[in-house]
């Protein structure tokens, strides 16, 4: 179904979290690459050898959740916008996501804007808790949002309302 | 008559390449670009380029334009450009034809030339296609991106390759509703972070479905789609309607190819690389000896490979007319390994299974 809609299975997306264990110590990156594409500035963005693609340029990117520092630097030069970085360390009831979030307005630190699913389906608010935007970034701002635990694997965009 | 040690026609990703390259070598370059500005495609695409840091990977199109610009300026003494000038001939005793806007005809001669004037956006037919409203989606992105006019208000993107699914965004991003992407083929064809992106932004990328009519008097007000079937045939009652003021036509793109013809190329019409393209050996060069081509022309495929393509031909173009420097063998080989990397995927085994058919 993912070639036809562009929506990832419930089990695609397991697939790419590491253990809620290390999700509870603090900020990790989730690569939501599914398809083999000739690509790899992650690999060459990350500066803790974390991510790992090698000579194949097509390989599909993998996480080593132990090196990651959660530092953020591989969501902004990600060209597929397919990362983002999950922490549970902070709340034992929220969980903090960043996204790269390239549309305006930009939300503002203490907005509470609509969280949504992989299908765009609007399924919590969530409150943004960081705004992000040096020129290092390129013009892909850094969004944190801080969401309900439940919705740790089910959030991924947000929608910000035109004041 | 004018007279140009190497000519590069395009000054797009491809042709800078090419030109960035051959200057580098010492050959004295002369590049033609029909636009009033250089950069071709690039200067639309706002976009992140995939591929690996050769080929400017995480930089935006729209900034790797200033990139091939300053390193063409390395060599300024061996590059002469000449923007706003359309080559419109290229005969077989070897003239070249070419217009400076409108009405400024003059005639080159080359030792060499590499063509690289890209490729064109293919059309589709259904009932009341010609409805103002109705545009390529390189239209739309080149209006938006590049003059900042919004289109419309209401978009339906017909096509979800590449092409589709970024300028999708991109209206997206200038505030233009996108209410569906759709597409003929059973799968999407565009890389899956791209459509999962945009999905993720709640818009229904709908496969297997194609344009049935639009419908509008003065301009489109509404379309009409339908589901097809493993033949691309119609399913009746399948019909879904959007009430909308632009629809976005993006299936496709095609070789511009039409100069490497006249001048008498062998050309063959391969699928994989999109229509009619040139025979070539593997430094780029036509069955017509000092004719090099690179990038779309030869094959639709990803700027970042036009942009390799570029760089390998116009090291080679540069070598066959006397500019051999010590180091081709390690240039040559660099390119050549960039190109392999960029191909080794799946879209790039559809891509080689092409190539095979017209490297002689």
């Amino acid at each position: 179904m993912f070639e036809k809609t562009g929506i990832p299975s419930k089990e695609m997306v397991m697939g790419k979290f590491p253990s809620i264990e290390r999700i509870n110590k603090g900020p990790v990156a989730v690569i939501e690459c599914y398809k083999e594409i000739p690509c790899n500035p992650c690999e060459t963005a990350c500066k803790f050898d974390a991510i790992n693609i090698g000579e194949d340029i097509n390989t599909i990117p993998a996480v080593t959740s132990d090196n990651c520092t959660g530092c953020a630097i591989c969501l902004t030069k990600c060209p597929g916008l397919a990362i983002m970085i999950v922490d549970g360390s902070k709340s034992e009831t929220t969980v903090l996501i960043k996204i790269p979030y390239e549309f305006l307005p930009l939300p503002k630190v203490g907005d509470t804007v609509m969280g949504l699913d992989r299908e765009g389906r609007h399924i919590t608010d969530v409150k943004i808790v960081g705004v992000l935007n040096p020129k290092s970034f390129d013009r892909t701002p850094i969004v944190t949002v801080e969401a309900g635990r439940k919705y740790l694997y089910d959030l991924r965009n947000i929608k910000v309302e035109a004041k | 008559m004018r007279q140009a040690e190497l000519l590069i026609i395009g000054g797009g990703p491809a042709g800078l390449c090419a030109a960035i390259s051959a200057a580098k070598s010492g050959a004295k370059v002369l590049i033609i670009e029909r636009n009033k500005y250089l950069g071709g495609q690039l200067v639309k695409q706002t976009h992140m380029f995939f591929g690996s840091e050769k080929q400017y990977a995480s930089t935006r199109g729209i900034d790797i334009t200033e990139i091939l610009l300053n390193e063409l300026d390395k060599y300024k003494e061996n590059v002469e450009i000449l923007a706003d000038t359309t080559v419109v001939g290229m005969y077989e005793d070897g003239i070249i034809t070419a217009l400076y806007k409108e009405d400024d005809f003059f005639k080159i001669s080359a030792k060499a030339v590499v063509v690289a004037t890209g490729a064109f956006e293919k059309s589709l037919a259904f009932p009341n296609n010609d409805l103002p409203g109705i545009y390529g989606a390189g239209a739309v992105q080149t209006l938006m991106n590049v003059h900042g006019v919004k289109p419309g208000n209401k978009v339906l993107m017909v096509g979800a390759g590449n092409i589709g699914l970024i300028v999708s965004y991109q209206l997206m991003q200038a505030g233009v509703e996108v209410v569906a992407i759709l597409d003929a083929a059973s799968k999407i064809g565009g890389y899956l972070v791209h459509a999962s992106k945009i999905r993720r932004m709640g818009v229904p990328i709908l496969t297997s479905y194609t344009v049935k009519e639009a419908i509008g008097k003065d301009f489109i007000e509404k379309a009409v789609i339908c589901q097809v079937d493993d033949k691309f045939q119609p399913i009746e009652g399948t019909e879904k309607e959007f009430d909308v003021d632009v629809m976005c036509i993006s299936v496709g793109l095609t070789p511009l190819n039409e100069l490497l013809a006249m001048r008498g190329c062998q050309m063959k019409y391969v699928p994989q690389l999109s229509g009619f393209v040139p025979l070539r050996n593997e430094n780029y060069e036509t069955t017509i000896e000092n004719i090099f081509a690179a990038g779309d022309t030869t094959g639709v495929e990803e700027a970042s490979a036009a942009m390799v393509e570029g760089y390998l031909a116009g090291l080679c173009a540069a070598a066959k007319i006397g500019y051999k420097t010590d180091d081709f063998d390690e240039r040559k080989n660099d390119f050549v390994k960039q190109l392999d990397a960029l191909r080794s995927g799946p879209v790039g085994k559809h891509i080689l299974s092409g190539i095979e058919q017209i490297v002689v």
